[in-house]
């Protein structure tokens, strides 16, 4: 999927990849043309060893990429679209689903693990941008809420870390009711006093920025994230506006006040454990 | 066939013929009472065959009563509360106190225009992050008093904008919702032109949500979903026919709890009889909601949005 087509105004730190297959040993950087050996991909954070480009992270790369090794235990429910509205554009919605499944290994497009980040248990919850655009639509907002409601059973953190472009077309205002859905959850996570952290990766927009995104206690942003509420095409073409050239960026988010750190993706697995051993600080003693 | 344009033509040619009638004092009550005839003749075939395209077009007709002829018409007493206590009052969306049937309550209602003037100033309707912290506020406001909110919903979504990022438009409305969903009292929404998606859902995820009977309800204008599914503006019509959006679809989905009839030729042609259909409505439900005890109030609520959703189990995995 080309993601950075239009956003040639500002140099970003993500690059475009084709959905990688387990089976590709070779990677190729759309950045420096360079190709790069998965494994020693992996071991740099999925950065371009060449260039210092961010690679695309699948949900499962992600995961590998902050947990403690070896301490993931797949909590996904095992859960799957249904197509409520018949819906089919250019092509069938479960056709959509099925092949997006085919692509990522993912039911949909989020991955639940309980895991441990430097010695602390969580709940993290992990979105996909390859399955249909990190779309939430019923399915993800289950998930969520599963999720959110795990956390709360093990008073484990909560940690979610979003990539999304917003509410899922297919499934119409169900999906917009995944925004009032994963938020009334979350109230239930507050209530019972346990942390939950947010990480904005490329990209967080949408019905996700607006609903369960942007209501965690503390929130990271990865950098070279685009972090926004509405494409910039459609706030160029209703309001005509000329847009400054870091907009929408995570130095803009942090600039207005959205999110608490920027974080290179390199350090984001330490600031997480950080973060977790201040919360976690009465029962570990540090 | 009945096309949009001959139903105009008519209409217009029939209000402009009964100001003459009513003003002037023309004696043409025979021709007025003929195109009349025609009018409701053209208007049952049109109504009878409504696409969604159709509706989408009904919900965004500038005649249609607006969020404050709605208010003045539906409540008694309205009071208008403004500003955000930050930064502006956000014209695009406004409330205060009212009543209905002698008793006290707050309503949020999204603002569009009639006239091209107006449609610029109330922005057509959408609200940016001043609106949704204004829509808290006032939120918050009826939670300490105990006032049951009501909510008219009419906007395109909320506006996109640089200023509108900057002070985080998306955040306010996750407050929104936030604070909506967790009112001590009871809540109704309703859908009385365009539900545009987080902009609506924002002041909308209420106990009771009805709706309009030619308003849309959607995820995405049928314009976005056509460029972004479709590649291609003109498929509006079919991504509006795909994404659901019409009252009596989010009925059987049961997404919406009531669709409340327009009079025949749309809410426009009759605003009084659509006022008194809302008011009737409101009070229905607010009874119903403010009988129960509160506990029972919170827990069906919590089941409404907890299990909204559609999805299935899979079989045979490990
Ligand atoms: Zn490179």
């Amino acid at each position: 999927m080309p993601i950075w087509k239009d956003e040639k105004k500002s140099k970003r730190e993500y690059v475009e990849v084709t959905p990688s297959r387990a089976e590709d040993l070779w990677l190729r950087c759309q950045s420096c043309g360079e190709l790069v050996f998965r494994k020693k991909l992996a071991q740099n954070s999925y950065i371009c060893p060449h260039c210092g480009a961010y690679f695309f992270l699948s949900a499962q790369e992600r995961i590998a990429s902050l947990v403690d090794e070896g301490s993931a235990r797949d909590v996904t429910a095992p859960l799957v679209a249904n197509d409520p509205l018949g819906f089919v554009d250019r092509k069938p919605y479960p056709e959509r689903v099925k092949e997006a499944q085919r692509e990522t290994g993912l039911l949909d497009a989020v991955a639940v693990v309980e895991a441990e980040i430097g010695g602390h248990p969580v709940v993290l919850a992990v979105m996909d941008f390859r399955f249909i655009g990190g779309s939430m639509g019923s399915v993800v907002g289950e998930q969520l809420c599963l999720a959110m409601e795990r956390a709360i059973e093990s008073r484990s953190p909560f940690v979610l870390v979003a990539a999304s472009g917003g509410a899922r077309v297919q499934e119409g205002v169900l999906s917009l009711l995944q925004m009032p859905k994963t938020v009334l959850v979350r109230r239930k996570l507050a209530e019972a006093g346990v942390p939950y952290i947010a990480v904005f990766t490329y990209p967080t927009t949408g019905g996700v920025l607006a609903s369960i995104a942007s209501l965690a206690d503390i929130t990271l942003a990865e950098r070279g994230t685009r972090i926004g509420f509405a494409g910039p095409r459609v706030i160029e073409q209703t309001t005509k506006e000329k847009l400054p050239p870091d907009f929408q960026t995570e130095g803009f988010a942090l600039a207005h006040g959205m999110v608490d750190q920027v974080v290179p993706r390199e350090a984001l697995r330490d600031e997480l454990a950080r973060i977790l051993a201040i919360l976690d600080g009465g029962r570990d003693g540090g | 066939m009945v096309d949009e344009a001959t139903l105009k033509a008519l209409e217009e040619k029939v209000t402009e013929l009964r100001r003459l009638v009513e003003q002037d004092g023309l004696a043409l009550d025979d021709e007025l009472a003929l195109l009349e005839r025609r009018l409701e003749e053209l208007r049952r075939e049109y109504f009878a065959k409504l696409s969604d395209w159709d509706r989408v077009k009904l919900a965004r007709d500038p005649r249609r009563p607006t969020g404050i002829e709605l208010v003045e018409q539906v409540f008694d007493d309205f009071y208008e509360l403004r500003g955000d206590r930050l930064l502006r009052d956000d014209p695009a969306l406004r409330g205060g106190l009212a009543k209905l049937s002698g008793k006290p309550l707050v309503v949020l209602f999204h603002q569009k225009g009639k006239t091209l003037e107006e449609q610029k100033r109330y922005r057509f309707g959408m609200a940016g992050p001043a609106g949704y912290r204004k829509a808290v506020r006032l939120m918050e406001l009826a939670g300490r008093l105990r006032l049951p909110l009501v909510s008219l919903v009419d906007t395109p979504g909320a506006y996109p904008g640089v200023e509108a990022e900057s002070h985080n438009i998306a955040g306010t409305i996750a407050q929104c919702l936030q604070t909506m969903l967790g009112l001590p009292v009871p809540t109704v929404a309703v859908i009385v032109g365009e539900g545009g998606s987080g902009g609506a859902v924002a002041i909308a995820c209420a106990d009771r949500v009805l709706m309009l009977e030619y308003a849309i309800y959607s995820v995405i204008s049928p314009e976005g979903a056509a460029a972004i599914l479709w590649k291609d503006q003109k498929a509006a019509p079919k991504a509006a026919e795909a994404l659901g959006l019409s009252a009596p679809k989010l009925k059987d989905l049961g997404i919406i709890d009531e669709v409340l009839p327009e009079p025949l030729g749309g809410a426009h042609s009759d605003p009084q009889a659509t006022a008194a259909t809302v008011r009737t409505a409101l009070e229905r439900h607010l009874s119903e909601l403010s009988s129960l005890p509160l506990d029972k109030l919170l827990s069906l609520r919590y089941k409404r949005y907890r299990h909204a959703g559609s999805y299935r189990e899979l079989e045979g995995r490990p």
